[in-house]
């Protein structure tokens, strides 16, 4: 057990160890860490608790991926549980208490939740591609969220809103606890279940699993669910970080930030075996990408060109091709054209 | 013919990540005749073609074109050097029109611009000498099977045909549409033009066919003429002749139960699928093994889908127990006592990069549902205990399904389905492309299985093993039953005479 | 992927020997006249609802105003008539813009600076075709690099924005055509050029055929001897290239380069594609189908612009009517598979 899981996770990370050394060589304060009145605070800190609202949304993505979907939705949704959070928050006469603060949350998360199961309606039952089932929801999903929040920025002041981003509880940044959290409740709900493994049997192999007597649909609808309420969760928390409901910029791109921590964490874009753990280490990897690129004094937009070198170098490498080249054999003989109802046979010694 | 053959392979080899497809093979085709590749599943003619036509490459062995060395490194170099294929499944263009399936890749041009006219008057010319009128300006998809297989064969004839391969042409023809694409090869047989014809209707074969090739299990079985092979020695070298003596199941006891007061615990009374099978009906019994023998194509592993809900029946009524059921998925039909094992163990089977334990656990698990995982202290034992009363090897349970041998998968399947303790099982071809060791084996678990008491569907290629393992054989030919009789009533010859058509 | 998924009615069972005498649309047409249904009633409801809408000024405005989009709709079409996708375009299009933008400021002849453009587009989306078709990656990926390449190229070139002052790059959007009323730009016309380019070569070229013959069915196309690998390629570079005319366009139109340009262009550029027409899983569908998808989606916006709505409805209603063209897409290929 323990030799596959060093041999699946060994890359992911040593990346994230190339990445840590690098930094901490650049600059030595970067694995300080220090503590004032009882938190932590340091740059491994802040790579922490930025990471909060990706992390969720890649261990949702991770789940969808096994199955052989994506969701790129995730981003909009994101937008939409902000917008519906903050409106409730602001047009509440009591934007300080704890109660308005958890009605809040719940009705963003529950909304995305709702997004998400019609997102895997549409691929599970109506058998729609999951790229275009969850394009559908990405164009149309920042509408509804500007619509929520009326066009505008809402800004709102609520101190147990803005606990969920600025906050510490027992040292560490409460964002993070909540990614924290949420690992631990998906590893829990996908590996104490037989949902990981029945998951894992769907991507594999559609069709033996059929024929196992795996019910297919009801796992692939509820994990676009999952990774709705997920999205959801990060909306909340983006949304507190910025105190601001941001329908055009919450989440943007992080579908595909999302897709490249779950493929760097190992889990194959064709769907079946996925790793939960290689996905965490995929988000760190990325957000001490963005660390280090922001402490290189390169601008922060200029991160687009690091991010589609990463995919680039990980796209190729995954492929049979360069496999090839590198293990420095000759290039893979296979079929020219693969036949998906062919299986080759193999022979019985039987002499006649 | 005093010329040397037109396509000459010599030791052809072919391996699929460990699975040898196709093994130290010779095969000559000549100028002006007709020859067929015969075999069951798995012997290795889809290879055979697909090396020959350009689709895949020899591991080992050359190809000779004319006698010279052919470089068919893909379909359009094969069809450069003037090899035109027709295959198994209608490979063309649903979206295109009639005309482009016909001509597309050499369709006339002006200027670089397609002549749409030119093309669909040629198209249309080129259907007609079929037989064929319809309209080459209509889209593929518009038009029956049966037409698009015409459509195929025109196109192959476009080309500056040498040597046509035509694999399965006739499977979805009515009889005038035979007889017409009889009449078409036989005049590209006068013109000079080598003709490869697959077919499993032995009747075709023997109609049109001047040589034979027999495969079986990837490698040569030998090269006849047509005249001088009874259909009877043919199929016989398709089907193999078993070795081994298998005097652990000479003791098999026929249940007493099997009689006719009893009640059948499925009875399936004129099923049918559309395009699939014509209704047909049968029953089996508690404790009884009954054997599905008859050639590929037979309708022996449609049958098998059908009572156990991997296809679902238009017509016809389904009896579990004798309740009308309807089965709308192999999952309902596993809620009633039925698991299937497929013949197709890579792509219906084993799920590969999963575990041992994963696998043969997972059908159990499915059933319970998600939320109540067995208990990793559960899956060991019922891992454990499959692995040693199957003889699973290497008897490590974290070892990935896929990197098991052939029999050693099959036994896995196996273990996954009595893990959860069927009162039916279907076993479609279980012992196909396995070693000798492991067939005897799963033969014997059989003969077990079904003396305490749960009732098989044994599904076979080689009728010895069906006559042996079996209480009671039905014969299949063209989807028809013919035969249903007592295991003991009939013999080898009678069998293979029934399967193969007796006036032959 | 590469199943063979075609609207199709069912096949006539009779004799296949027998021509029915019936009237011929090709099926594959169907969608395409859905749309234009949908762009004569939008047409029609706008003009009882707002009385002046159907007015040749609007109309003008309509097709010099999505100019770009009509240019990109074009390369796209190829993109996912042969079952890819290309999500880099409104990037591609922003760092074309961008680079030529900066070229001329430093001075660099227009006559270079344009065919600079092109060459870039084509540069890029040589890149993703050649990650499609020789690493296998996923078109979807491969092109989501190519968008975060040039995204981030874009900043490159330029954080802030850079206006355009030459006059040959601006006279093509200012110079008007024809009378007061009904006018055309430059823009337009090369918009109209290209999508008639476009649907020349897939109507009439073998390489046209052959991108279809791919989103049929890859496997298939193959067996044919068709050069499926460099069709394939060809198909990104196409985009790519388009996608640099549109930069282009748009440079024109805004008069300045500037990085964030054409933030979500790749998805309105999908939507008008597929609303036009075009089966997303390849092998159905027509250049002009993209056309009207493309004017479908401008009707809309003008209209939520006319109803004083929030321009967000935009978004909202072309990610319904993407949904609906979908899904009964997916009914008729589900119905068309049943036999």
């Amino acid at each position: 057990m323990t030799r596959i899981f060093k041999h699946r996770l060994i890359w992911p990370i040593a990346a994230l160890v190339a990445l840590i050394v690098l930094n901490s060589i650049s600059r030595p304060s970067f694995l300080s860490i220090t503590i004032t009145r009882g938190q932590l605070y340091g740059s491994l800190i802040d790579i922490l608790r930025d990471s909060a609202p990706l992390m969720l949304v890649a261990l949702g993505m991770a789940l969808v991926i096994a199955t052989r979907g994506i969701d790129l939705s995730v981003g909009a949704q994101m937008a939409i549980s902000g917008s519906v959070a903050l409106t409730i928050i602001a047009d509440s006469k009591t934007p300080n208490s704890l109660g308005t603060v958890v009605v809040a949350i719940l009705a963003g998360v529950a909304i995305t939740l709702v997004f998400g199961l019609w997102n895997g309606f549409l691929v599970a039952v109506v058998g729609i591609q999951p790229i275009i089932a969850t394009l559908v929801l990405m164009l149309a999903g920042r509408g509804i969220a500007l619509l929520i929040t009326g066009g505008f920025i809402t800004t709102i002041t609520s101190t147990p809103y803005a606990v969920l981003s600025q906050g510490h509880v027992l040292g560490f940044p409460v964002a993070f606890l909540v990614s924290a959290i949420a690992i631990a409740i998906v590893t829990v709900l996908v590996r104490r279940t037989a949902l990981g493994v029945l998951t894992e049997a769907v991507g594999i192999n559609p069709s033996a699993s059929r024929l196992a007597g795996v019910r297919s649909r009801g796992i692939v609808w509820s994990l676009y669910g999952l990774s709705g309420l997920l999205a959801g969760m990060a909306g909340i928390l983006y949304s507190s970080n910025i105190m601001a409901a941001d329908a055009n910029n919450a989440g943007i791109n992080i579908e595909l930030d999302a897709i490249l921590a779950v493929v760097l964490g190992g889990t194959s874009l064709a769907g079946g075996k996925f790793t939960l753990a290689g996905t965490v280490i995929g988000v760190f990897i990325i957000q001490t990408l963005t660390s280090t690129i922001t402490f290189l004094g390169v601008p922060p937009a200029v991160t687009p060109v690091f991010k589609a070198v990463v995919v680039i170098i990980v796209c190729l490498s995954q492929s049979q091709r360069m496999r090839g080249w590198i293990s420095g054999l000759r290039p893979p003989k296979r079929l020219v054209v693969t036949t998906p109802n062919e299986t080759p046979i193999a022979t019985n010694r039987t002499t006649a | 013919m005093s010329e040397g053959p037109v396509v000459e392979v010599s030791g052809a080899r072919v391996q699929f990540a460990g699975d040898v497809a196709l093994d130290a093979v010779d095969f000559r085709l000549f100028a002006g005749e007709v020859h067929s590749l015969m075999g069951e599943n798995g012997a290795g003619k889809s290879t055979l073609i697909r090396a020959i036509t350009g689709v895949l490459r020899l591991d080992a062995g050359t190809i000779l074109i004319d006698g010279q060395p052919a470089d068919l490194t893909s379909p359009a170099a094969a069809q450069r050097a003037g090899i035109s294929t027709v295959y198994q499944e209608i490979d063309l263009l649903p979206n295109l029109s009639v005309a482009e399936n016909v001509l597309l890749g050499r369709e006339p041009r002006r200027w670089g611009r397609i002549d749409w006219k030119g093309m669909r008057s040629m198209a249309g010319e080129a259907l007609a000498r079929l037989g064929v009128d319809i309209d080459p300006a209509s889209t593929l998809s518009t038009h029956r099977l049966a037409t698009q297989q015409l459509v195929a064969i025109a196109r192959a004839l476009t080309a500056d045909v040498k040597v046509l391969v035509l694999d399965e042409p006739t499977s979805s023809l009515d009889q005038d549409e035979v007889a017409e694409l009889f009449r078409v090869i036989r005049s590209l047989k006068e013109q000079g033009v080598a003709i490869l014809f697959v077919s499993h209707f032995l009747e075709q074969v023997y109609e049109i066919c001047d040589r034979i090739t027999v495969l079986r299990n990837g490698r040569l079985v030998g090269e006849y003429m047509t005249t001088d092979l009874l259909r009877i020695e043919l199929v016989q070298k398709m089907l193999g002749r078993e070795v081994v003596d298998l005097d652990l199941l000479a003791s098999r006891t026929v249940p007493d139960a099997m009689s006719t007061e009893s009640e059948p615990i499925v009875s399936a009374t004129g099923i049918s699928r559309r395009g699939v099978l014509p209704p047909t009906s049968v029953e089996i019994f508690e404790g009884e093994l009954l054997g599905l023998a008859g050639l590929l194509g037979s309708g022996r592993t449609e049958i098998a889908r059908l009572l156990s809900g991997v296809d679902s029946i238009d017509g016809g009524v389904l009896r579990v127990d004798g309740t009308a059921t309807h089965l709308h998925s192999p999952r309902d039909a596993m809620l009633r006592g039925i698991a299937y094992s497929s013949e197709n163990r890579k792509i219906e089977g084993i799920i590969g990069e999963l575990t041992v334990r994963e696998n043969i656990t997972l059908a159990l698990q499915a059933q319970r549902g998600w939320f109540r995982r067995m208990s990793r202290a559960r899956q060991d034992e019922l891992s454990a205990s499959w692995i040693e009363a199957l003889e699973i090897r290497p008897s490590d349970p974290e070892k990935l399904a896929g990197r098991l041998s052939g029999g050693n998968q099959q036994k896995v399947m196996l273990a996954r389905l009595l893990a959860l303790a069927p009162r039916l099982l279907v076993l479609d071809e279980p012992t196909r492309g396995i070693d000798v060791g492991s067939k005897v084996e799963i033969q014997k678990l059989v003969t077990d299985l079904v003396e305490s008491g749960m009732s098989v569907i044994f599904i076979s290629a080689e009728l010895e093993e069906v006559l042996r393992v079996a209480h009671r054989v039905l014969v299949l030919r063209d989807r028809r039953v013919i035969i249903n009789a007592d295991a003991d009533s009939l013999s080898l010859d009678s069998l293979l005479a029934a399967v193969t058509k007796a006036d032959a | 992927m590469s199943q063979t998924n075609v609207a199709a009615p069912t096949p006539t069972a009779g004799p296949a020997t027998k021509r029915p005498p019936r009237l011929r649309i090709r099926t594959s047409w169907v969608p395409v006249l859905a749309a234009v249904a949908i762009l004569i009633i939008m047409f029609l409801a706008a003009q009882l609802y707002f009385g002046r809408f159907l007015t040749p000024r609007l109309l003008s405005s309509l097709l010099v105003d999505n100019a770009y989009l009509m240019v990109l709709a074009a390369g796209m079409t190829f993109v996912i008539l042969s079952g890819g996708i290309d999500l880099s375009v409104g990037a591609v299009m922003a760092f074309t813009g961008m680079l030529a933008a900066k070229l001329l400021l430093i001075g660099v002849p227009v006559a270079v600076v344009i065919p600079t453009m092109l060459a870039a587009g084509a540069v890029s989306g040589l890149i993703i075709g050649i990650m499609v078709q020789y690493f296998d990656v996923q078109p979807f990926i491969a092109s989501l690099a190519g968008m975060f390449l040039a995204r981030g190229l874009c900043f490159v070139v330029s954080l802030e924005a850079i206006q355009v002052k030459d006059p040959t790059v601006l006279g093509l959007q200012s110079t008007k055509l024809g009378d007061f009323e009904w006018y055309l730009t430059p823009t337009g016309i090369i918009a109209l050029v290209v999508i008639a380019i476009a649907a020349w070569v897939l109507g009439y070229t073998r390489f046209g055929r052959t991108v279809y013959a791919i989103g049929g069915n890859v496997h298939s196309a193959r067996l044919m001897g068709l050069p499926v690998a460099r069709s394939k390629v060809l198909v990104y570079v196409i985009s790519g290239i388009c996608a640099g005319i549109a930069g282009l366009l748009f440079t024109s139109y805004t008069a300045a380069g500037y990085s964030l340009n054409g933030i979500g262009t790749e998805l309105d550029t999908i939507a008008a594609v597929v609303i036009g027409g075009t089966l997303l899983t390849g092998g159905s569908g027509y250049a002009l189908g993209s056309l009207i998808g493309v004017l479908v989606y401008g009707v809309i916006k003008v209209s939520i612009t006319f109803l004083g709505a929030d321009s967000s409805w935009t978004r909202i209603t072309i990610g319904v009517l993407l949904l609906a063209f979908v899904v009964v897409q997916r009914l008729i290929v589900r119905r068309a598979n049943r036999h």
